[in-house]
């Protein structure tokens, strides 16, 4: 029999992000929730809802909009934000390209992941904002395996990973001179499997690109993405229609998507527990090199 | 097909454990083995460590590459920092704190160490208990991790002999007298060959005990919490001043000691003030009982001031309410303790500030014993340091309570964490 005062993993992932999430309003000035769509930021905001409720979320979501974006995230988005009551700023890369921060990549594997660095840093030094909440999850990707909860950033937005703080305990230190941030992960210690297990114990509604669904793609050095009128083919690549669903959720020219069938999130589940290949095997940004990631991170990525 | 069954994965409990080492323990290729065995390694990770090894020249699959993540890491061989590892069985969800053994790593060690519910630590057949196992023992019994297994490593190199395994338990278990290790179990493992890591060794039918997965499958964690003695940190005050809840004032928070339920009588710190808890809340739901490490919000029968730093306990039983503290530092930086230098401490979610008065002695963490006449405390040093605060801390010792037993030290100057400090049982009482 179970001890009476035990706790189930999702309930403690639950409990320990939450602590960290209310530790961000209680330590910062000007939090933020960067929300891209995905399903890891729909989980940090719920997280955050339940944190203070019965109160409002006491920070702002930002969504760093690369204009390359599946549809149903963008309607996905407003209406959450709408249900919530909170407030949305979106960080727009095509205003940034306009303005001539940064220039668009040439070539068919053109991606404007890169240049979503430069809008985030931006949109955090006009608001001010000292600490970015973000989803990203340690059993992501190798260099993410070594980021703190609270993760400090300069003033040019870098992170030096060879440098971090000491994080002990749940003790959060969060000091910082003017001009620099932090960047936070509640979410630090979930798992892929534990995200999907809390959506559905938590009954937690996606944006429907999760489910399979009907698309026209084209298969790229063995990556299923999807057809946009920004995307341009190569010459040995073609459009086809395949049953198909996102596992994660980026900009549309780096998102690789998986053939499936899955239509609840139970598929789902069953699925995940089966796949023999990581989230960010489909992903085209980290298989630019061994350490992507890292170099990414470095410069502010999120 | 998985071994996941939908529905049992909800019921599964979180055990966060150590591993500290080298890769001449053989502890890259156990994790890898733990990882691999439990279908935990994915064939993209796979394929990049083929690569990786295939390019470095290495003969074998190099399974720390899999959890040395940083470039630099890469780059000189070795493990630098705390890496996060994740899997599953079917019983339970893990979550390794893999660090680097070397005594230049004793603070990434103590880092890993300060969640976890268990170590394991490596013991090399063919040497014994050598100084790194007296390092690591040590280390898991300051920052009191409540279950210690022993992995005496390597056994396909010594013949799989009862007689060694015996021998090197014998001389672990005397060793360990002299440390406060709560829960000790021993398992004779070929990390190499998977013997008795994941399967069951053919090679040594004389061990009866289960193998390193079935202990940490079976561990029991639910008292590694303090349910004695009721803490409760103020982290925050929601007061939403909305229509439905406009006169909602709650004390959000995560239990660190003891438990708590609607009715019970609180005590505020440190105003002394008094109340009853009016109602447990978690988002929409009401509980009737909440204890470590839940995140909850208290809402109280009367209107008094508390803010975040404050704690709630209960009458009758207080922690020490102290400005003066004796604790045992490790020390986290180049830049060394200055003995009379201010820092800032970080203490539940209590910030004040401290003068450091004393350091009584050092800790030679390969011997246990105490070094004297050198009170200079710098990199990866344990010593035991008093310190007074500029306003009351509510502590209790480390052994008593891992929560409100820990505090960390901040340079003002850098903003850094320099320093962090488990509460001594030697404290004077009301003291300040």
């Amino acid at each position: 029999m179970k001890h009476k005062f035990t706790l189930t993993h999702l309930e403690e992932l639950e409990y320990e992000s939450i602590y960290v999430i209310r530790e961000v309003a209680a330590q910062f000035e000007r939090p933020v929730l960067l929300f891209s769509g995905g399903k890891d930021s729909i989980v940090m905001t719920h997280l955050a809802v339940k944190a203070f409720w019965p109160g409002k979320l006491p920070f702002p979501l930002l969504h760093i909009d690369t204009g390359h974006n599946f549809l149903e995230t963008i309607v996905y988005r407003d209406n959450l934000v709408k249900k919530l009551g909170a407030q949305l700023i979106v960080g727009s890369v095509q205003e940034s390209i306009d303005t001539g921060r940064v220039i668009e990549e040439k070539g068919a594997t053109a991606s404007r992941n890169i240049l979503q660095t430069t809008t985030l840093l931006d949109t955090i030094e006009k608001y001010k904002f000292d600490a970015a909440m973000g989803g990203g999850r340690r059993d992501e990707e190798k260099a993410r395996a070594k980021e703190r909860f609270f993760s400090h950033r300069d003033e040019f937005g870098q992170w030096d990973p060879k440098n971090q703080r000491p994080e002990l305990w749940n003790i959060f230190n969060g000091r910082k001179n003017q001009g620099e941030h932090f960047r936070v992960f509640p979410i630090s210690n979930w798992t892929e499997m534990d995200v999907w297990q809390y959506i559905m114990k938590e009954k937690i509604e996606l944006p429907e690109i999760y489910f399979t669904h009907q698309r026209e793609v084209f298969n790229r050095d063995g990556v299923w993405l999807a057809k946009a009128p920004f995307m341009t083919l190569k010459d040995n690549e073609h459009y086809e229609t395949r049953t198909v669903r996102c596992r994660t959720i980026g900009d549309i020219s780096c998102t690789g998507l998986t053939l499936s069938t899955a239509n609840t999130i139970e598929e789902i589940i069953d699925e995940i527990a089966a796949t023999r290949v990581t989230e960010r095997g489909g992903r085209a940004d980290d298989m630019r090199s061994e350490a992507a990631m890292e170099d990414r991170k470095k410069e502010g990525y999120f | 097909m998985s071994e996941f069954s939908t529905k049992g994965y909800l019921d599964m409990e979180l055990l966060r454990f150590t591993t500290a080492g080298s890769v001449d323990d053989g502890k890259s290729t156990l994790i890898g083995r733990l990882l691999y065995d439990s279908k935990s390694i994915f064939e993209d990770q796979l394929e990049a460590v083929k690569r990786a090894s295939i390019r470095r020249g290495n003969e074998h699959i190099d399974l720390a590459l899999l959890t040395d993540g940083l470039r630099a890491e890469r780059e000189q061989g070795i493990t630098i920092d705390v890496a996060y590892r994740y899997f599953a069985t079917p019983k339970r969800k893990f979550i390794i704190a893999d660090t680097p053994g070397h005594i230049q790593y004793t603070r990434n060690m103590v880092t890993g160490a300060s969640t976890a519910n268990a170590a394991i630590i490596l013991i090399d057949a063919r040497n014994g208990v050598t100084e790194q196992t007296c390092r690591h023992s040590y280390i898991a019994s300051l920052l009191q991790i409540p279950h210690v297994i022993i992995c005496i490593n390597k056994m396909d190199l010594v013949g799989y002999n009862q007689q060694v395994y015996e021998r090197i338990r014998q001389e672990f278990n005397n060793f360990a007298d002299k440390l406060k290790l709560r829960e000790v179990t021993y398992v004779p493992i070929s990390a190499l060959h998977g013997d008795n890591v994941v399967d069951a060794s053919l090679n040594m039918p004389w061990y009866k005990g289960g193998t390193l997965r079935h202990v940490l499958e079976h561990i029991e964690i639910g008292n590694d919490h303090n349910l004695e003695d009721p803490r409760f940190p103020v982290q925050h005050v929601i007061r939403p001043l909305s229509d439905e809840y406009h006169d909602y004032r709650g004390y959000a928070g995560r239990v660190a000691g003891g438990f708590f339920r609607p009715g019970d009588k609180v005590t505020v710190l440190p105003s002394m003030l008094s109340s009853t808890i009016k109602s447990i809340d978690i988002y929409n739901e009401t509980l009737d009982e909440a204890w470590p490490p839940m995140s909850v919000t208290f809402s109280l029968e009367d209107d008094i001031d508390i803010s975040r730093g404050d704690m709630l306990v209960k009458p009758g039983n207080l922690p020490l309410i102290t400005q003066d503290i004796e604790v045992m530092m490790c020390w986290m930086n180049d830049k060394p303790l200055q003995i009379n230098g201010k820092y800032a401490v970080k203490h539940t979610t209590r910030d004040v500030r401290c003068i450091i008065q004393e350091v009584k002695y050092k800790v030679n963490v390969n011997t246990l014993e105490q070094i004297p006449g050198d009170h200079t405390v710098g990199l990866n040093d344990i010593a035991c340091v008093r310190l007074r605060t500029t306003k009351p801390l509510f502590v209790d010792p480390y052994n008593v309570n891992r929560r409100t037993g820990a505090l960390i030290i901040i340079d003002e100057a850098t903003n850094n964490t320099v320093g962090v400090g488990m509460v001594t049982t030697n404290q004077l009482l009301n003291g300040g």
